[in-house]
């Protein structure tokens, strides 16, 4: 197994970096695995990860259609945190934060995680109870949640304008053990150290067909040719339907664009993730330097991964109402995921009606943040064929049962979760 | 995005409201929770060609019902309600 260490890299430095090898392997299929997870973005690659490292289950392969994080782990704002209102989603979001806490030891691999904090702003006294309540209830959980006033947001964000006549600043919900890490590690830090527990990473190898044979999963048909299994699971958040339309059951899933915006590289501006209250904005500024900032969704089922104008424009409105500083920066790149957009907004960790084949569907907008999370209530669902206390609730029969986990009050449309 | 509003003529996508899956009708008052379950949360989510509902909600006001390509965004056909 390749190590990286400070040592390491001064040893290479001087010899001119020509010892460093890939970090995973190009493995080739083999006919047959105990475990195929479909899929090599992080939830999938988190899966395998945690399938080998706690389950001991390493005959495992992760299949890729195209180059691992080339999906929706690439196409992302890169933000971590567990600030939710319901105990549910609290929970799993704060096991998910506490693995991303220790990620960069249990991984060997650095993914630049960075708790720079994340503040909501609020603009009035009903947003300023609703973060007071949702405060409340993360403490309940175990999480820490501060309430800022106007003061502390400026010390937080002094470009943030406070005094907007039509929405000023009130102060703010603030998470500071939130942050950002790099998205890309993620995805080469989850394949670097699954890879090293003997997990096969198969890229260029798209699935075209589930093996059913009598409601049980044998196996998928691929570009590359038949590999059997008795498990599969599904890890293709905004395609999940693409794949379950094979197994002939439908999903509460609709397929939306959410767009993301790089601006040209500035010396430090935002030193913490600021969300808007008032309209659909947040943003944060990478290592790099680059202000990453987004919005809501495009607001209709869409597959083109490229975002429309109409929200584009709404984007930057609300940006500049939120800094108006923003005025004098150039965007220099944007780009849409799809997202697998949920009746409730929330996930679903969980058995399918096909025996053997488990999913992490349903990510709506909040996919990265969950990334080991996903993984490792995945891996234990598919390890024991039962779902973990942390992920029972994230079920498909949750919405027949009269048990959605409806975080925004929003009522079934996937467009306005 | 342009939509060809079938009273207004081609007109720009920011005008009309998104209303959803135009496949789903809704069940009898007595078609039980099965029918039910499927009218409000079950979806085909097709990555091709998609039914579904507009309203010009600042122009006509009409509801439409579009079948649109969900990769392309290509229009095929716009009717009334």
């Amino acid at each position: 197994m390749l190590r990286y260490s400070a040592f390491r890299i001064a040893a290479e430095g001087l010899r001119g970096n020509r010892g460093w090898t890939p970090t995973w392997r190009k493995a080739k299929p083999k006919p047959r695995y105990d475990v195929i997870v479909i899929g090599g973005g992080g939830h999938g690659l988190a899966t395998a990860f945690y399938l080998a490292e706690v389950h001991g289950i390493r005959n495992v392969a992760v299949l890729e259609r195209g180059l691992i994080g080339q999906g929706n782990t690439g196409r992302n704002t890169t933000i971590v945190r567990s600030n939710y209102l319901l105990p549910e989603n609290n929970r799993f979001y704060e096991h998910s934060l506490k693995l991303w806490e220790g990620l960069e030891q249990s991984l060997g691999y650095n993914v630049m995680m960075s708790q720079r904090g994340v503040v909501n702003l609020f603009h009035n006294d009903a947003q300023r109870n609703a973060a007071i309540r949702r405060g409340n209830s993360m403490r309940l959980s175990g999480i820490d949640a501060e309430l800022v006033d106007r003061e502390g947001v400026r010390a937080l964000c002094p470009l943030v304008d406070l005094d907007n006549s039509r929405y000023p600043v009130m102060g703010g919900l603030l998470q500071r053990r939130g942050g950002t890490a790099r998205h890309d590690a993620v995805a080469w830090g989850f394949a670097h150290a699954a890879d090293a527990r003997g997990v096969d990473i198969i890229e260029h190898c798209e699935v075209t067909g589930l093996l059913i044979e009598g409601g049980a999963i044998g196996g998928v048909q691929t570009t590359r040719g038949e590999i059997r299994a008795p498990k599969v699971g599904l890890a293709v958040a905004g395609h999940t339907t693409t794949l379950t339309d094979m197994a002939g059951f439908p999903l509460p899933i609709e397929t939306h664009l959410l767009q993301a915006f790089v601006s040209e590289g500035l010396k430090p501006l935002i030193d913490c993730v600021v969300t808007f209250g008032a309209g659909h904005f947040y943003i944060s500024q990478s290592d790099k330097g680059g202000l990453v900032f987004g919005g809501g969704l495009d607001g209709y089922n869409s597959y083109g991964q490229r975002g429309t104008l109409r929200e584009a424009e709404h984007v930057f409105a609300a940006g500049l109402s939120m800094i108006p500083a923003l005025g004098r920066l150039r965007a220099l790149r944007s780009w849409a995921g799809v997202m697998d957009m949920t009746p409730d907004g929330s996930p679903f960790i969980c058995k399918t009606p096909v025996h053997g084949l488990y999913m992490t569907a349903g990510w709506c907008y909040g996919g990265f943040k969950a990334t080991p999370g996903s993984g490792w209530c995945h891996a234990w669902t598919i390890a024991k064929d039962e779902p973990h206390p942390l992920n029972a609730a994230f079920t498909l029969e949750r919405f027949r049962e009269g048990r959605a986990l409806d975080e925004r009050g929003n009522g079934p449309y996937p467009w306005a979760q | 995005m342009r939509i060809p509003c079938p009273h207004c003529g081609p007109r720009d996508e920011a005008e009309f409201a998104y209303r959803g899956d135009a496949t789903k009708q809704r069940p009898a008052p007595d078609a039980g929770i099965e029918a039910f379950h499927d009218y409000v949360y079950l979806r085909a989510n097709p990555r091709g060609w998609h039914e579904e509902w507009w309203q010009h909600a600042a122009g006509c006001r009409a509801w439409l019902r579009v079948r649109r390509h969900t990769v392309t965004h290509e229009i095929a056909a716009v009717t009334p309600a």
